[in-house]
């Protein structure tokens, strides 16, 4: 019989060493899966892992690798910080819509004005649509005491209808033929977010990643405002004690949230994307929840987590479209990944002790 | 009486954890009707023990035998079939729930209501603890819980009743009525374990005693044969530190307090009514009463995690009621919570980031935000090597330290900072005796610095000892404070028990 024993201290190694594992064990299950849908479990494995970065046409997804992982990584360090202080903002794709439209207003109300501030007055205005969306929840909670949670994920609908009249009324391209959708900010060189290095997918959206990490790990390890984030999450009486205000820390920590959120909504429409259409959002706020618990919520890990997701939707894009796997498959591949690192995270804080059941 | 045939017989008992040996060859045994004492400090493995005897634990080597019969209980389920109950120091009980609910929760197959309400009532009544089996266990005081803890363990007849520091909780005329209670038992044969260090409780019980030091016996004597301080000095090992008083008089006031209330924030809270005290420079103030009667909430009003009316709470005639914990401490206000794991410190944080904790400001470990680690690592150093903690280093975690050497930890913490005004709640629970005779001196010499200290405590004997003034706290409200010197016990009983007393507990339901 298996038996859990606590640990006087949460184990260091097996920290570092559990997401490690969870990708293990996530290739063998995911492998399993593909086998019983007829296909070659190291073949796939291969066309996910392998074939983005060092195949025969990683140059084509090498790129992609930072476009898809920057919005990640950036939403998922922002959300990190809530997390660790016990505050669910669980709505940053809205915030990321948000922040895309808003950013995307001005720039598009400077049409055709050519000018080198305005591209830095989108940004700003997309982090505060952003942090706008984000103190809803944040304010309910503090005022009403809401359940942010609830009050975080319905905005993200609400934030979808915005986006939809956008698309359709407001911000429609006047020259666009009757067509859904505004004009391509990604043509209009004043608001475009374009390219910084040919070939390497690096645009402004991953400076600011590259910023936010940074600014994160900083805040945690060295700063008043990080030490009381991680104390609130570990022992909220305690956190009481030394003085941390409960309310400033839930707005500070979906200020934070929202503001990074609405940024990556606006470098990604003003770069990969180009356009506000209905189907702007894919998801990016979501996939950054399970980034940021695979990256133990550490601004260095989720940059880690936030390439191995981003190598995932490149690889399995590729997989479904060379192997013919179905789309689900590889959700539920990905899906796994969450799934085991929740599971041997249990390794932690528990020894595994095999041993003769109690009689 | 030692020829008799005894109930319960341990031989060589040894159990090791990983690191430690928490018990080593001991043995001893208990005569039916004979109440024995487990005497020893924190750690010295009482509770290890009694878990064995008690199924929650199985020994590494060693025999135990019950009524002549080999005795090894697998779980608690077993323990009890065989006749041994326990009342452990901290209750499980469902505030939510009635009496007899929650005694019907403890038992295998529960008999109708009814008929469990009748037999509650017998059995409280023929042992003298008068319980209501239609109350709401949330509105009961700690002594009344302790009663449902008591008669459900009564319910089953057991041979060998274990107890585990029962008095911590009560005043001192509900230990007389446990008392009464227990030699009762005794009488009708019942063998009863009794877990304590308060000495002289020992030595008007107890009828043996098994003196255990760093997981072995030390020795076994007759309690009443000996004196209190031989005991402490067998389960000690070494001579004790008397706390010296040096008296200090007529400072100016530092911390006054008036017209304090407050709601509480939780159903089952106390709320504070019209609260109003003085202390001043140089003086121990003592404030006594039974658990749950508001000092849990007087701490949080006095440390500024629940702000009060403006003028409520005065440090050197400021007005600092409105004011957060930050700008308390920064005035010398400091406060060190009951409750060590979770309040006073975060459980998985190391004690470096725990001595930031409290100690930011004041010991200058922060500039604009910015937080100076290696500042806090020898802030942290510092206490661990004042106050003798016991850890590895500064980096381990609060929650793999024992609760004494946390303890220490915590008290030292907000000592070393100087402060003007020290409040403590509970500053030696679960602290051996020679830690908690060092942390009240730590306390004193704090004091004759000039320093203003509120100690609240259910411990009488410590509040006698360091205050020069005591008060106490009775379902919210504070009693008058009075010169220390020359209280007798009945009167502080009667201050504890205020209009919260015996009668008035049996009577309305």
């Amino acid at each position: 019989m298996i038996r859990l024993e606590k640990r006087p201290e949460p184990s260091r190694g097996w920290t570092a060493l559990t997401p490690v594992l969870a990708v293990v064990l996530t290739m063998i299950a995911g492998g399993a899966l593909f086998a019983l849908l007829g296909k070659d479990p190291f073949v796939a494995m291969k066309t996910i892992f392998w074939d983005p970065i060092l195949g025969e046409y990683a140059f084509y997804y090498r790129g992609q690798l930072l476009v898809k992982a920057a919005p990640l990584v950036l939403i998922a360090v922002g959300l990190s910080l809530g997390f660790r202080a016990g505050v669910w903002n669980i709505g940053a794709e809205g915030q990321y819509i948000v922040g895309a439209l808003c950013g995307g207003a001005v720039g598009l109300a400077f049409y055709p004005a050519e000018g080198w501030y305005i591209f830095p007055l989108m940004v700003v205005a997309g982090a505060l649509g952003g942090w706008l969306w984000a103190m809803i929840p944040g304010i309910l909670k503090t005022r009403f005491n809401t359940n942010e949670i609830l009050v975080s994920l319905l905005l993200v609908y609400v934030a979808e209808q915005l986006l939809a009249a956008s698309a359709l009324r407001w911000l429609k391209n006047p020259e666009g033929q009757g067509f859904p959708g505004s004009r391509n900010l990604a043509q209009y060189p004043a608001a475009s977010n374009p390219e910084l290095i040919a070939g390497t997918g690096m645009h402004w959206g991953v400076v600011a990643a590259m910023i936010a990490v940074i600014f994160a790990y900083v805040l945690l390890n060295r700063h008043m405002t990080g030490f009381h984030i991680r104390l609130a999450g570990q022992a909220p009486r305690a956190a009481r004690f030394s003085g941390v205000s409960p309310s400033r820390l839930v707005l500070f920590c979906f200020s934070v949230s929202g503001a990074l959120a609405g940024l990556a909504g606006l470098f990604e429409l003003t770069g990969p994307a180009g356009q506000i259409s209905i189907d702007f959002n894919v998801g990016y706020g979501f996939t950054a929840i399970i980034v940021a618990f695979l990256g133990r919520l550490h601004p260095v890990g989720i940059l880690l987590a936030g390439l191995l997701m981003a190598l995932t939707y490149i690889g399995g894009e590729a997989a479904q479209s060379t192997l013919g796997l179905p789309a689900a498959a590889i959700q539920a591949f990905q899906g796994m990944l969450l799934f085991f690192l929740l599971a041997v995270d249990v390794l932690i804080n528990f020894r595994v002790r095999f041993g003769r059941a109690m009689a | 009486m030692s020829e008799a045939e005894p109930l319960l017989r341990i031989e060589g008992l040894t159990k090791a954890y990983p690191g430690v040996v928490a018990n080593s060859d001991v043995s001893f045994s208990v005569g039916p009707g004979r109440v024995h004492a487990l005497l020893g400090e924190n750690g010295a493995g009482k509770s290890t023990l009694v878990k064995m005897i008690y199924g929650l634990v199985r020994p590494d080597a060693g025999r135990m035998q019950l009524n002549g019969a080999p005795y090894a209980p697998p779980n608690p389920n077993a323990a009890r079939a065989s006749g041994v109950a326990m009342v452990f120091q901290h209750f499980s009980l469902f505030d939510a729930l009635d009496v007899a609910e929650n005694v019907a929760l403890g038992m295998e197959n529960p008999p109708p209501r009814r008929a469990l309400a009748q037999r509650i009532r017998e059995v409280s009544q023929a042992y003298g603890l008068p319980l209501d089996p239609a109350r709401t266990v949330g509105d009961l005081s700690a002594g009344e819980r302790q009663r449902v803890e008591i008669v459900r363990c009564l319910l089953q007849s057991p041979k060998l009743l274990i107890m585990d520091e029962p008095t911590s909780v009560l005043t001192p005329q509900e230990v007389e009525i446990l008392f009464a209670t227990l030699r009762q038992l005794a009488a009708e044969g019942t063998a009863i374990l009794y877990i304590s260090h308060k000495l002289e409780e020992i030595r008007s019980l107890c009828d043996g005693a098994t003196i255990l030091r760093l997981g072995k016996v030390v020795a076994n004597c007759t309690p009443a044969e000996v004196s209190a301080r031989e005991l402490a000095e067998m389960m000690v090992g070494q001579t004790l530190i008397t706390p010296t008083r040096a008296a200090a008089e007529g400072g100016k006031v530092v911390l006054e307090v008036s017209g304090l209330s407050l709601r509480p924030a939780t159903p089952f809270g106390t709320s504070l009514k019209d609260i109003g005290f003085s202390v001043r420079a140089g003086e121990v103030l003592g404030i006594g009463g039974v658990a749950g009667n508001g000092q849990d909430e007087l701490l949080a009003v006095l440390s500024g995690e629940a702000p009060v009316a403006a003028g409520a709470v005065r440090v050197d005639g400021r007005d600092v009621g409105a004011l957060g914990p930050v700008e308390r401490r920064r005035l010398g206000l400091l406060a060190a919570p009951e409750e060590r794991l979770g309040h006073a410190a975060a459980p998985d944080m190391s004690l470096t980031e725990n001595a930031m904790l409290t100690g930011s400001g004041r010991m200058g470990l922060e500039t604009r935000g910015f937080l100076d680690w290696r500042k806090a690592r020898v802030f942290a150093e510092r206490i661990i090597a004042e106050f003798d903690v016991r850890t590895p280093g500064p980096s381990h975690a609060a929650r793999s330290l024992s609760g004494g050497n946390l303890q220490k930890f915590v008290i030292g913490r907000e000592i070393l900072q100087e402060p003007r005004v020290l409040v403590v709640n509970q500053p030696t629970w679960g602290v051996d005796a020679s830690a908690a005779a060092s942390i009240r001196q730590a306390l004193l010499d704090l004091a004759a610095r000039g320093a203003a200290i509120v100690v609240i405590s259910q411990d009488l004997d410590e509040l006698m000892e360091i205050s020069d003034r005591f008060c106490a706290l009775n379902e919210g409200r504070l009693s008058p404070p009075r010169p220390a010197k020359g209280l007798s016990v009945e009167e502080i009983g009667l201050m504890l028990g205020g209009a919260h007393d015996l009668e008035a507990a049996h009577g309305t339901a």
